[in-house]
């Protein structure tokens, strides 16, 4: 008989070892998979490895494609902390890229001092606007914010499109429906040859990581994730929590789509996200929603990602290889949880009076 | 508006009669499954990869209907058993499954359903019922899986309000402990509906991509399976309910499409909006309006522990 009893006592070693072992075997399956393809699951793992880190270039193509997934985990982490499951990351990025591009074609001409700034506000009021609406509602009538969320990233989608092949379409296109490529005084300098949107990154875990931990805001988020009667009785205006902690999720994630716009793209297209709001949902869930541990999980997707492109010309295995990865690697880890929240021991048939 | 708009309505809402029966049998177990996109997805592409290579309908549609059940599975093995979060397990559902589609739909692009299939799923006239008008031209002159649509509506009905399964599947969604207590098999019982749900998504799945596009189109479910979700809670866990929120959608997906002959001078994107920003505003008024009578059942998305109260 398998018994099965809750348990307190898993040290943060032994959860990061069934961690560990819980992607070991995600790969270990994928690897089977791999192997029915008919390739060797080693040469296809290692030269993704290769792929994402074999050269400088692709170290650096690696961090860039990491950035936007840490900025959006890091929005996101708040969020789920406060279990409001904003799934709407996505739509968030592109609206927050929408103001961040509105900026720069309206003031082409700024002085970058005052420019960027500008359009890092514009992004982070669009995505909090756009987080905010879902999250006004789940305040006040406890709305699903889940799909609520999620309807929001096809609005802001189609309104991009709408942007896109109407009002911003670039004359100078010849009909081509793009939107203008930004001034450069709109891009973001590089350092140390990557796009400044690193300095922002690692500026921003330091900040979420502070806020969480050592403010009474961030106390509060805690609190009323936890349980939101626990903050009614403490005192706390739980609704007002959950807006201006949705509010900061959603400009966060806004934030990110002015970066991808202004430091990747130097444009603003219906692309704009590469999916970066839903993949940014599975590492801040696999990075316990802790700030610190964002940036290695998102490094370590984006190797997968920028190793994905690299298999394909290598291998001919489509790119989308990497989601299916990324998708086992996630259904592994949240199965493993139980085995850090359980004990699960085997106890002999009480028949044969093995139990005590 | 003519009457093929109400026709061409209830092709396009019949993918989404499927996917919310599947979804709201699940969640009448008490298991929020936010996995239908990707169930959906998978069933279209095995469906559709079926269909090419064995051009036998029923297989097509066993494979895909399969292949939605295996992604239920997972979901039901990591909540179920493991006892997982739910949001969390669904929405790696979705990932994994939007991943497995374009991967095993790769070189697919611009493939067609061989003609003999397509008449196999081709429109025909139920007697009688067919010679209604209006009514019957709207409703009982369309294919196969239109009508298996309007059964598997009624069947669900019946099985949840007039048998004792049924009635057993409500309690275990309503108040799982109770329902232990009385010695009904929750495990089972949530496995089993979970799996039900799956069959029912991958079939939803594999209606669009061998019926209603009936070609490839990498991502071809375009959010429905979302849309799916949010309609359960429009139709209030009655399937009898759903029959009706599922062609009105069919109306609003297809309607940005249809009004462009009428020259109005509105964006068809904007248009495109309308599903989503009605099933916004129906979430809205839904959860502002408290009538008991529509409420979820009161365990959805909790994780059952018999050993921790």
């Amino acid at each position: 008989m398998i018994k099965m009893s809750a348990r307190t006592d898993c040290s943060a070693k032994e959860s990061a070892a069934i961690r560990g072992g819980a992607i070991i075997l995600a790969l270990v399956t994928v690897s089977f998979f791999i192997m029915i393809l008919g390739h060797n699951p080693f040469s296809v793992y290692g030269s993704m490895i290769e792929g994402a880190f074999g050269t400088v270039y692709r170290i650096t193509e690696t961090l860039r494609k990491s950035i936007p997934l840490i900025v959006a985990s890091l929005g996101i982490s708040l969020a789920f902390r406060l279990k409001f499951w904003n799934i709407g990351a996505e739509g968030q990025i592109m609206m927050g890229a929408m103001g961040a591009t509105f900026c720069a074609l309206t003031f082409p001409d700024l002085s970058s001092w005052l420019l960027l700034p500008m359009m890092g506000a514009a992004s982070i009021i669009c995505g909090g606007i756009w987080g905010a609406i879902p999250a006004y509602f789940r305040a006040k009538w406890r709305t699903n914010e889940t799909i609520f969320t999620l309807m929001m990233n096809y609005v802001a989608l189609k309104w991009l499109t709408y942007l896109q092949y109407g009002p911003w379409k670039d004359p100078a296109a010849l009909g081509f429906p793009k939107i203008p490529g930004f001034s450069p005084n709109a891009v973001l300098p590089n350092v140390f040859g990557l796009h400044a949107g690193w300095i922002i990154a690692i500026v921003l875990v330091i900040i979420i990581h502070l806020f969480i931990n050592h403010t009474q805001r961030g106390y509060e988020i805690s609190v009323v994730g936890g349980s939101e009667n626990t903050g009614r009785y403490a005192g706390m205006n739980v609704k007002a929590v959950i807006i201006y902690t949705i509010f900061l999720s959603g400009g966060i994630c806004g934030l990110c789509g002015m970066i991808e716009a202004s430091g990747v793209n130097r444009t603003l297209s219906v692309g704009i996200t590469m999916g970066a709001g839903y993949t940014a949902i599975i590492t801040s869930w696999l990075s316990s929603l802790k700030a610190p541990v964002i940036p290695v999980v998102c490094v370590l997707f984006a190797a997968m990602i920028q190793g994905g492109t690299f298999i394909q010309m290598a291998f001919q295995i489509p790119q989308s290889a990497a989601q299916i990865l990324q998708g086992t690697i996630l259904f592994f880890v949240l199965g493993s949880e139980f085995f850090v929240r359980y004990r699960v021991s085997f106890i002999k048939n009480i028949k044969a009076g093995g139990e005590k | 508006m003519d009457i093929s708009f109400f026709t061409a309505a209830v092709v396009a809402g019949t993918p989404l009669l499927f996917a919310i029966l599947g979804e709201l049998m699940t969640e009448k177990a008490g298991q929020l499954n936010l996995g239908v996109e990707g169930m959906m997805l998978m069933g279209a592409v095995v469906g559709f990869k079926t269909a090419l290579i064995t051009g036998d309908p029923f297989l097509a549609l066993a494979g895909a209907m399969l292949a939605g059940a295996l992604g239920a599975l997972i979901f039901g093995v990591l909540t179920v058993s493991l006892r997982a979060n739910q949001v969390v397990a669904g929405l790696t559902l979705t990932i994994f499954g939007t991943g497995f589609s374009s991967f095993m739909g790769q070189g697919l692009m611009g493939e067609v359903i061989p003609e003999s299939m397509k008449l196999f799923f081709a429109d025909f006239k139920i007697p009688l019922l067919g010679d209604i008008p209006v009514i019957g031209q709207i409703f009982f002159n369309q294919g196969m899986l239109v009508y298996t649509g309007y059964i598997a509506a009624i069947v669900a009905g019946l099985y949840l309000y007039r048998t004792s399964i049924g009635l057993n599947l409500r309690s275990v969604g309503e108040n799982t402990a109770a329902a232990d207590a009385a010695g009904i098999k929750v495990s089972r019982y949530k496995y089993i509906h979970i799996l039900i749900g799956g069959l029912l998504c991958g079939l939803a799945g594999a209606y669009l991509s061998l019926v209603y596009i009936p070609s490839w189109q990498e991502n071809v479910t375009a959010g429905r399976g979302w849309i799916a979700v949010a309609l359960v809670i429009f139709c209030r866990w009655n399937p009898y309910r759903v029959l009706a929120g599922a062609f009105l959608f069919g109306g609003l997906d297809i309607i940005g499409f249809r009004i462009q002959k009428y020259d109005f001078h509105i964006s068809q994107y904007m248009i495109d909006m309308l599903p989503y920003l009605v099933t916004i505003i129906i979430l809205i008024l839904v959860s502002a309006g408290k009538s008991s009578a529509g409420s979820p059942p009161a365990s959805l998305g909790e994780s059952y522990f018999r050993e921790e109260r």
